[in-house]
């Protein structure tokens, strides 16, 4: 057992902490959200230039050779800064799906433009009807020719607007809701029959709905087996989890620390308000609450790193619910402790707040997470 | 980065199990356990299981090398707290060896060091706590036990209450007023290791709930104790008490333990014999809840030992530890009785302990004392408001 960094790790994440502080504060942060695309093409190249968009993949494949703890490093300075560039669908995501299913000619084709920033990638998973279950597709992907046709809806598809590359779960057979016959495509998001509505969800990111109409797909765009996607998705997700959960975790640090402060300065009935013990308490909790989560994001860390399987996926949904909590308690008393300045859209606070909710929304919820959990 | 276990540690985890299968044999339990004589009186068993730590050295592990402990990693601590818990080999009694020997060792005088050490770790001599008082609990600094200096002798008056195991203890740690004129309470207190045998020692037992003698009240009339059994300095024993304190948190978060009952709850419910508790979603959630939260206390737990292993006592994040895990075991407890159902109800009474046995299915009684007795973690050592003091005022600095 071991809870050190090695030298590597301890260098990226000060290289992402220094970033974070000199060229994301709250105000950039606000002004690149604000743009068009949602995040910075600037930004993006950077990432590039600093090598973390090729953390997770083989250095065979012109990564860093990272594992889950690079990843969470990364993901938990992301959250202090409240980053919105798509690290999470398109190197976690899609980049992960090459990276754990990926043939070798799949991974040549698209990994270079990941790990370089020309390609954008977003993971469609998500159907209006099936909540947080990954087998519940309408969606279907017909053998036709050499190839398949796709047919059906995709909601929410985060990073849609920007993504060059899709990865489309669809039903290849059996019923609705079986977990057998799921398969995932590789899809160019710009090819024919594909439609998209775009949309901001409240944390500032961008979002799509996708229509899939008779959608021509060559026999190279199925991703692994065929029928056999869904534990890749488990897999490929329970490594996203954990980034968002990581950026949850440095979220959550930030808003304790800021309430702290808050309540140090100003002053009502003569008086710092943190002098009350009421709230005192009330921080304290918010403390305890961050480091709960903080030790499930390690464990998870740690057993995603060990290999995947019921251990790693049993440790990544305690987690996810630990987030879910944790990020609501934190959320909603750094928004009471402000008062009514948490309510604003200027201060950094509510944005916090928004984001951990969404959080706990993306790929199941607390309630998804415990049932999972019981079932592992 | 990683949680596993190396060679070494592998095999330091096969002897440990081969030690516990040598001295502490499954039967072991059945006739030497907590329950089968009263709290703080040792079965042959219990003493047979102590000689054989100290004769392979691992009586006091968390104590330095120099004064008898192991050296180990915080991985090795971690291997024997959870082998020895879920053998549920007996514990040797915090007051001494958790409490009292970090004190000495870390402020006693050479003289002092060889006099009390020893007999600790080779759990001979049983110590008992004289912090709280009828007027000083949660306030611990208000004490009003008085020491005045006579001569090579200290004449201490005062009492003290809520004194576990003060009915078998030998000697007592105290905190005594040796200056009523300070500007801080604070000031003014000493730090004195009382013979239990010394005349003018007075113990009362006072049963808690669930009719358990464990703690007491002790009145000191008189009490003549030797200047050479004061800690460090006259009037600075508040600082002693406060380094015991942290040590004592640690000790008391008991994350193994609540493994343990919630391994043995979960055991219960898959074994009952209609499934309903098994299939009743409301139930699983909370078990599940309890769970997790539990695996996070654990590695809470783990990063401060690792903290420990790097810089030495752990801090005021050790509060942390006191609050989430006496929450987790009140909890469990709470659950172990909503499982029983109506077997929650009937009362520990000697009338159920005849030839016939007690109603209920295994376990049932324990449960409720168990339940009942476990109320008092959330208040002992510093209630858990005042944990939250302390990480308001030394973590997040109000």
């Amino acid at each position: 057992m071991d809870f050190s960094f090695s030298d590597e790790q301890s260098m990226l994440k000060d290289s992402v902490e220094r970033f974070i502080q000199n060229d994301y504060g709250f105000e950039q942060r606000q002004k690149v959200a604000a743009l068009d695309a949602g995040f910075s093409a600037e930004n993006w190249k950077t990432f590039a230039e600093l090598g973390w968009l090729g953390v997770p993949f083989a250095e065979a494949d012109g990564g860093f050779g990272g594992g889950a703890v690079d990843t969470m490093l990364l993901a938990e300075q992301f959250g202090k800064g409240l980053v919105v560039e798509p690290y999470v669908p398109t190197v976690l995501l899609a980049g992960g799906f090459l990276k754990v299913a990926g043939s070798a000619e799949q991974k040549h084709k698209y990994l270079t433009g990941i790990i370089d920033g020309s390609v954008q990638g977003a993971f469609a998973f998500a159907e209006p009807q099936g909540r947080f279950n990954f087998a519940d597709l309408t969606t279907t992907a017909e053998a036709a020719g050499d190839g398949y046709t796709l047919n059906g809806y995709k909601a929410v598809v985060i990073n849609g607007p920007a993504a060059d590359l899709l990865v489309i779960s669809a039903r290849t057979s059996g019923g609705q809701r079986d977990t057998e016959g799921v398969s995932l495509f590789l899809v160019d998001a710009s090819a024919e029959g594909i439609s998209r509505r775009d949309y901001p969800t409240v944390d500032a990111l961008r979002a799509s709905e996708i229509t899939l109409e008779n959608v021509k797909l060559t026999a190279d765009a199925l991703l692994g087996e065929l029928g056999g996607g869904l534990p890749i998705i488990d897999e490929v997700v329970d490594g996203a989890i954990l980034a968002i959960g990581a950026e949850a975790v440095g979220s959550m640090e930030v808003l304790y620390k800021d309430t702290v402060e808050y309540c140090k300065t100003r002053e009502q009935f003569g008086q710092p308000i943190g002098k009350f013990q009421v709230l005192q308490h009330r921080m304290v909790d918010m403390f305890m609450e961050y480091e709960q989560a903080k030790s499930l994001m390690y464990m998870a860390a740690m057993r995603l790193d060990e290999g995947y399987g019921d251990e790693a996926a049993k440790a990544v949904s305690a987690f996810k619910v630990q987030v879910g909590k944790s990020g609501r308690f934190v959320g909603q008393n750094a928004v009471q402790l402000h008062g009514g300045m948490g309510m604003t859209e200027e201060l950094n606070i509510g944005h916090y707040f928004k984001r951990l909710t969404m959080i706990d929304t993306m790929f199941g919820n607390v309630d998804h997470h415990l049932k999972r959990f019981g079932s592992l | 980065m990683n949680l596993g276990l190396d060679d070494a540690e592998r095999a330091f985890q096969i002897d440990v199990r081969e030690f516990i299968d040598a001295h502490w044999p499954e039967g072991a339990r059945e006739v030497g356990g907590a329950m089968a004589h009263p709290p703080g009186r040792r079965s042959v068993a219990e003493q047979h299981w102590y000689d054989a730590l100290c004769a392979r050295g691992w009586s006091v592990p968390n104590w330095p090398v120099a004064h008898g402990g192991t050296g180990w990693t915080p991985t090795q601590h971690y291997i024997w707290d959870r082998e020895t818990t879920r053998a549920e080999c007996p514990v040797m009694s915090a007051f001494g060896a958790r409490m009292l020997a970090p004190v000495i060792y870390a402020w006693g005088s050479a003289a002092q060091q060889a006099k009390f050490l020893p007999p600790i770790r080779e759990a001979r001599v049983q110590w008992c706590q004289g912090y709280s008082e009828p007027g000083a609990g949660s306030d611990l600094a208000s004490l009003r036990t008085r020491a005045v200096r006579d001569g090579d002798h200290y004449v201490v008056n005062g009492a003290k209450t809520w004194t576990t195991e003060a009915h078998v203890a030998d000697w007592m740690f105290c905190l005594v007023r040796t200056n009523t004129t300070t500007e801080r309470r604070q000031q003014g207190i000493s730090f004195l290791l009382i013979d239990m045998a010394s005349p003018g020692i007075e113990v009362h037992p006072i049963l808690l709930l669930g009719d358990q003698h464990s703690v007491n009240s002790v009145t000191l009339t008189d009490v003549r104790v030797p200047v050479a059994n004061l800690i460090g300095e006259e009037n600075h024993g508040w600082t002693y008490a406060k380094g015991l304190l942290t040590h004592e948190r640690t000790g008391i978060a008991g994350i193994a333990t609540s493994q343990v009952r919630l391994g043995k709850l979960k055991q219960m419910v898959a074994c009952e014999q209609d499934g309903a508790l098994a299939e009743d979603a409301v139930f699983q959630r909370k078990l599940q809840e309890v769970e997790i939260e539990l695996m996070a206390l654990e590695m809470t737990e783990l990063r401060t030992l690792a903290t420990v292993q790097e810089g030495g006592a752990p801090g005021p994040e050790s509060s942390i530890l006191k609050i989430k895990g006496t929450e987790l075991r009140q909890r469990i407890a709470d659950l172990q009785i909503e499982a029983l159902g109506y077997y929650g109800l009937p009362y520990p009474d000697d009338l159920l302990l005849d030839n016939e046995g007690p109603v209920g299915p295994d376990g049932a009684l324990d449960s409720l004392r168990s339940m009942l007795y476990g109320r008092a973690a959330s208040i002992l050592g510093g209630s858990n408001e005042i944990q939250k003091n302390i990480i308001a005022k030394a973590v997040l600095g109000f």
